[in-house]
C-alpha cells in the first residue's frame, strides 16, 4: 500500500500569522478600554473607519498585485495597523483623517513594498506621521481626560459620530472650550514660557505618574504588553531596551536638572511611551533581527523619542523615533549577525 | 545536576516515548529474504565479496570496505546470496540502491571463523581497535558513520574523552532508553573496550532527564564497571540536545570547529547502541548483524521496541506488532523531526533503522499554507547553531550566494526547529536543503579559483627567481671576465 511522502518535520506547531495578530489585538483591549473610559466612544468609531478603510485598501492592493485575497484579507495584519493608527488621533478627529491616514500606510506603506512582511517602515507609523506632518491642527485636538479633578466634557454617542462624520461639533460647543493640550504638549508648552517644572506641573491634567488619564491608559498597554511577552509572541529584547534607554535619558537629565526636565516615571507612563515600546516597535517586519540587534534598534528609538519630546518640535516623538530607527535596520541588522556555533568570530 | 553550559535554542517536544517502552524489547523473527544495500553507512560503498548463489552463514562478511570511510557488512541470517541488485532502500527514501538479497536456509547457522577478545584489556589498544573495525560497527543513533573510521581519528589527539550518547535526540524514538534499561552492562563493557582502544582515560554517558529507570540501570552497571572512570550525566530533554555537537555543547560548553571534528577538540562520541554493539562483537564475537528499532505510532496496533536482524523488511516489523491500526497515514524512519518519509513499507531495516514511526493524522501536525516571513524571529531563537534563518531564507529566494554564506547556510544542521516554530509555516528545511548544494558548488569553484591562483603566482614567482638567479650568474661571469681580460 502506498503512502503519502513529505519532506521533515513532519510536526510543525499550531501557531500562525493570524494568531500572532489576533492575540496582538487581544492584548490592546486594556487600552481601548481605559481609552474609551477617559475620552469617551470617538476611538471605538474611529477604528470602525480605520479596520474598514484597511480592509477595502488591503482587497484593493491585494487584487492589483494578484495575490490571494481570502489568504491575506484577514490575516489581521491591515487590524492592527487601523487600530494602531485611530489609538494615535484625538477621539473627535474628522473621518478623513484616519481614512486616508490608514489608507496610505496600507497603500503605500505597506503593499508599494510588497505587503506583508516586506515593509521596511512601520506602516501604522508612516500613516500616522503623514497625517502628523499635513494636519497638525487637527491633531492637537484632544479632550481632556474625564476624571473628576478637570472640568468634564460631555458629549453623547450621538454627536461623537456626527462630529466625525462632519467635522464640525454640535451647536452649544466650540473646539476652544473642549479640547485641552495633552500632558507632553502642555508640559512643552509651559516650559518653553518660562515656566519652572513645579509650575508647569502645578496644572490639574498632571496626575501622580504623569498626565492624569494618560499614566492608567500606559499602564494598561503595560498589561497588555506583559501578556503578549508571557504569551512569547513578542521578546523582551525591544520594550526593555526603549523604555530603559528612554528612562536613562530622562533619568540623567533629571538628576542634571529638575527643574527643566521632567522624570524618567513621567516619561514612560505619558503619550505613547507603553504603545510604542509594546505594540509599534515590536513589529517584527520592520525591526531588527537578531537579538542584539533589536535591543540596539529599541535603544536607539528610546534615545530618539527622548530627544524629540525634549528638544523636538513635537510634543511626542515615538513616532519619528521609529522611522528614524526603521531606517536604520539593515545597517543594524549587517553588523549584528550573531556568532554562528564553531565559528571564532562573528560573520 | 542537569548539564546545560553551552547549549542554545531548541525545543521541548512531547516526547511519545511511553506506548513504546511499556514493553521489554522483543526479539523479530529473523526474515525469510533479507536485502542489504551496500551503502547503508556513511561514505563509500561496500564492495561484495560473495557471489550469487554462494551459500553464506549468519555473521559471515558479504562486503568488504572501500576507501577510507566504509564498513564491512555481515550476513545478517543464514542461507544463499539470491541476487545483487538495485532494491528500494529505506534511507534512500525508497529509492533503489545496490543491494545483497540473501534467500533463508531457516537454519540461522553462524559463521564459525570469527573470535572474540575478552582480554581486551591486556591486548595492545591498536589490535583492539583494529579487530572492531572488523564488525562492521556503525554508529547507531542514526547518521550510520563508520565506528572505527571516527575512533582512529580520536587516535590523533593525545587524551580524549569518549562521550557516549544515550540521549535520543527526536520524539518517539526509545531504542536507547530501552538499551540502557535492559542492557546497561553491555554498553559499559563496550565502552571499556572502546576507551581501551582510543586510550581514553575519561568516558561519560549523557542521558536525558526524566528517563528515571534508564538513568538507575545505568548508574548500578557504571558502578560495577571496573574501571572506575565511567560519569552519567544528564542532560536536559531538550531537541536536538541529543546531536552530537549541540550534547558537546550542552555537557563541555565547548564548540566543535566548523568544518572540524569533536575529536578536534579532544572528544569523541558515540550512542550507546554502538558501544553496545561492540559488547557484543568482543564477547560474543557477533558482528553487526541486528539493532534494536522502535516501531511506534498511532498507526500500529502493538508499538514496542524489537530487536531485528539488518535485512528485515519493514512489513514484517509492522506485522510482529500485530499490523496497521485503521487509522495508518504514513511511514517514516527515524523521529518526527528529522525522519524521511516512505512511500512503502517494502523496504528493509538498515543499520540506521533505530525508529519506524506508523505515524495516523494525531502523530503529525501538517502545515497551513505558507505566508510571508513576518520576520518574527522565533527561528533564530531556536536555532541551535545560532543562525538567523529568517535571514538565510531571504537570501535563498534571492539566490544570493554570497548572502547564503555569510548567514552559515553550510552550518544548518537541518534539525527542523526553525520550521517547527514558523508562524509563516514556511518549510524553511526543505528550503535550505534545496539551497546547500548551489552553494557548495560555489564555495567550491571559489576554492578551485583560488588554488589555481596560488598556483600561477607561485609559478611566476619561481620563474621570476630563476631569471633573476641567472641574471646575477651572467653579471658574476661579466665581471669576472671583465677582472681578467686587462
Amino acid at each position: 500500500m502506498p503512502f503519502p511522502t513529505s519532506e521533515p518535520p513532519h510536526v510543525v506547531a499550531p501557531l500562525t500569522v493570524s494568531r500572532v495578530m489576533r492575540l496582538v489585538i487581544y492584548a490592546l483591549a486594556p487600552t481601548i478600554a481605559l481609552h474609551v473610559v477617559f475620552f469617551g466612544p470617538g476611538l471605538l468609531i474611529q477604528i470602525c473607519l480605520g479596520i474598514i478603510t484597511a480592509l477595502a485598501a488591503e482587497a484593493l492592493a491585494l487584487r492589483v498585485r494578484r495575490k490571494s485575497v481570502r489568504q491575506y484579507l484577514l490575516d489581521g495584519s491591515a487590524v492592527i495597523t487601523a487600530v494602531l493608527i485611530a489609538l494615535c488621533l484625538p477621539p473627535l478627529a474628522p473621518w478623513w483623517l484616519i481614512v486616508s491616514g490608514t489608507a496610505f500606510a496600507i497603500l503605500l506603506a505597506k503593499h508599494a513594498f510588497g505587503g506583508l512582511g516586506m515593509n521596511p517602515f512601520n506602516p501604522a507609523m508612516v500613516g500616522y506621521a503623514v497625517l502628523l506632518v499635513s494636519f497638525p491642527a487637527q491633531l492637537l485636538q484632544w479632550l481632556p481626560p474625564q476624571v473628576a479633578e478637570l472640568e468634564r466634557v460631555e458629549i453623547s454617542l450621538f454627536h461623537t459620530v456626527t462630529t466625525i462624520l462632519t467635522g464640525s461639533l454640535p451647536a452649544h460647543l466650540t473646539w476652544d472650550a473642549i479640547t485641552s493640550a495633552t500632558p507632553l504638549d502642555a508640559l512643552r508648552t509651559n516650559l518653553r514660557m518660562g515656566m519652572t517644572m513645579q509650575e508647569a506641573h502645578a496644572s490639574p491634567i498632571f496626575g501622580g505618574l504623569g498626565g492624569r488619564g494618560w499614566e492608567w491608559i500606559n499602564l494598561a498597554t503595560l498589561v497588555g504588553g506583559v501578556w503578549l511577552l508571557a504569551m512569547r509572541i513578542i521578546r523582551w529584547q525591544i520594550p526593555v531596551a526603549m523604555l530603559g534607554a528612554l528612562a536613562l535619558c530622562a533619568g540623567v537629565m533629571y538628576a542634571i536638572d529638575p527643574g527643566v526636565y521632567a522624570g524618567p516615571v513621567f516619561h514612560l507612563t505619558s503619550g505613547a511611551s507603553m504603545l510604542g515600546a509594546f505594540f509599534i516597535a515590536t513589529d517584527p517586519v520592520s525591526a531588527a533581527t537578531s537579538d542584539r540587534g533589536r535591543l540596539i534598534y529599541a535603544a536607539g528609538i528610546g534615545v530618539m523619542t527622548y530627544i524629540i519630546r525634549t528638544w523636538g518640535g513635537y510634543p511626542d516623538g515615538v513616532a519619528f523615533a521609529v522611522l528614524l530607527m526603521n531606517f536604520s535596520v539593515p545597517l543594524i541588522d549587517r553588523y549584528t549577525i550573531p556568532r554562528i556555533y564553531g565559528h571564532a568570530e562573528r560573520p | 545536576m542537569i548539564a546545560t553550559v553551552g547549549a542554545h535554542g531548541g525545543l521541548r517536544l512531547e516526547g511519545h516515548k511511553e506506548r513504546s517502552t511499556e514493553t521489554p524489547i522483543a526479539l523479530a523473527p529473523p526474515p525469510e529474504c533479507a536485502i542489504l544495500p551496500l551503502d547503508q553507512h556513511a561514505g563509500m560503498r561496500a564492495e561484495p565479496v560473495v557471489k550469487v548463489g554462494e551459500r553464506v552463514m549468519l555473521g559471515q562478511p558479504i562486503a568488504r570496505p572501500q576507501g577510507e570511510i566504509s564498513a564491512w557488512l555481515h550476513a545478517s541470517i543464514s542461507g544463499r546470496v539470491a541476487t545483487i541488485e538495485p532494491r528500494p532502500a529505506a534511507h534512500r527514501a525508497g529509492d533503489s540502491t545496490l543491494s545483497i538479497v540473501i534467500e533463508s536456509d531457516g537454519r540461522d547457522e553462524r559463521w564459525p571463523a570469527h573470535t572474540s577478545m575478552q582480554d581486551f584489556r591486556e591486548r595492545d589498544p591498536i589490535v583492539v581497535l583494529e579487530h572492531i573495525a572488523r564488525a562492521g560497527i556503525v554508529g547507531l543513533g542514526g547518521a550510520a558513520f563508520p565506528a572505527a573510521t571516527k575512533l582512529m581519528g580520536a587516535l590523533r589527539s593525545k587524551d580524549c574523552t569518549l562521550l557516549l550518547n544515550g540521549a535520543e535526540c527526536e520524539p518517539y524514538i526509545s531504542c536507547d532508553e530501552m538499551l540502557m534499561r535492559e542492557r546497561a552492562h553491555d554498553i559499559v563493557l563496550g565502552a571499556e573496550a572502546i576507551a581501551h582502544a582510543i586510550g581514553a582515560s575519561q568516558c561519560v554517558v549523557a542521558i536525558e532527564e526524566g528517563s528515571s529507570l534508564a538513568e538507575a540501570t545505568l548508574r548500578e552497571a557504571v558502578s560495577r564497571a571496573s574501571a572506575g572512570s565511567i560519569r552519567v550525566a544528564i542532560v536536559p530533554n531538550v531537541y536536538p540536545a541529543g546531536g552530537e555537537r549541540q550534547l558537546i555543547a550542552t555537557l563541555f560548553g565547548r564548540e566543535v570547529p566548523f568544518a572540524g571534528l569533536p575529536t578536534d577538540i579532544g572528544i569523541v562520541c558515540q550512542n550507546v547502541g554502538t558501544a553496545a554493539a561492540v559488547a557484543k562483537w568482543i564477547q560474543d564475537a557477533q558482528p553487526l548483524v541486528s539493532r534494536i528499532v522502535t516501531v511506534t505510532g498511532d498507526g500500529v496496533r502493538r508499538p514496542r521496541n524489537l530487536e531485528a536482524r539488518i535485512g528485515t523488511p519493514f512489513s514484517q516489523l509492522i506485522a510482529a506488532c500485530d499490523g496497521y491500526t485503521e487509522r495508518m497515514h504514513q511511514l517514516l524512519m527515524g523521529g518526527t523531526m528529522m525522519g524521511i518519509a516512505l512511500p512503502s513499507d517494502d523496504v528493509s531495516v538498515v543499520k540506521a533503522t533505530n525508529c519506524i514511526i506508523a505515524a495516523s493524522a494525531l502523530d503529525l501536525q501538517p502545515r497551513a499554507a505558507e505566508m510571508p516571513c513576518i520576520r518574527c524571529g522565533n527561528c533564530s531563537e531556536v536555532c541551535p547553531a545560532r543562525l538567523l534563518p529568517q535571514q538565510i531564507h531571504l537570501n535563498a529566494r534571492a539566490s544570493d550566494l554570497e548572502g547564503l554564506e555569510r548567514y552559515g547556510l553550510m552550518d544548518c544542521i537541518e534539525c527542523g526547529c526553525c520550521d517547527y516554530v514558523c508562524p509563516s509555516q514556511i518549510p524553511l528545511v526543505e528550503r535550505f536543503r534545496a539551497a546547500k548544494p548551489e552553494l557548495a558548488k560555489h564555495l567550491m569553484a571559489r576554492s578551485n579559483a583560488r588554488d589555481a591562483r596560488l598556483r600561477y603566482e607561485t609559478r611566476n614567482e619561481r620563474l621570476e627567481r630563476l631569471e633573476a638567479e641567472q641574471r646575477q650568474k651572467l653579471e658574476e661571469k661579466r665581471r669576472q671576465a671583465r677582472t681578467r681580460s686587462p
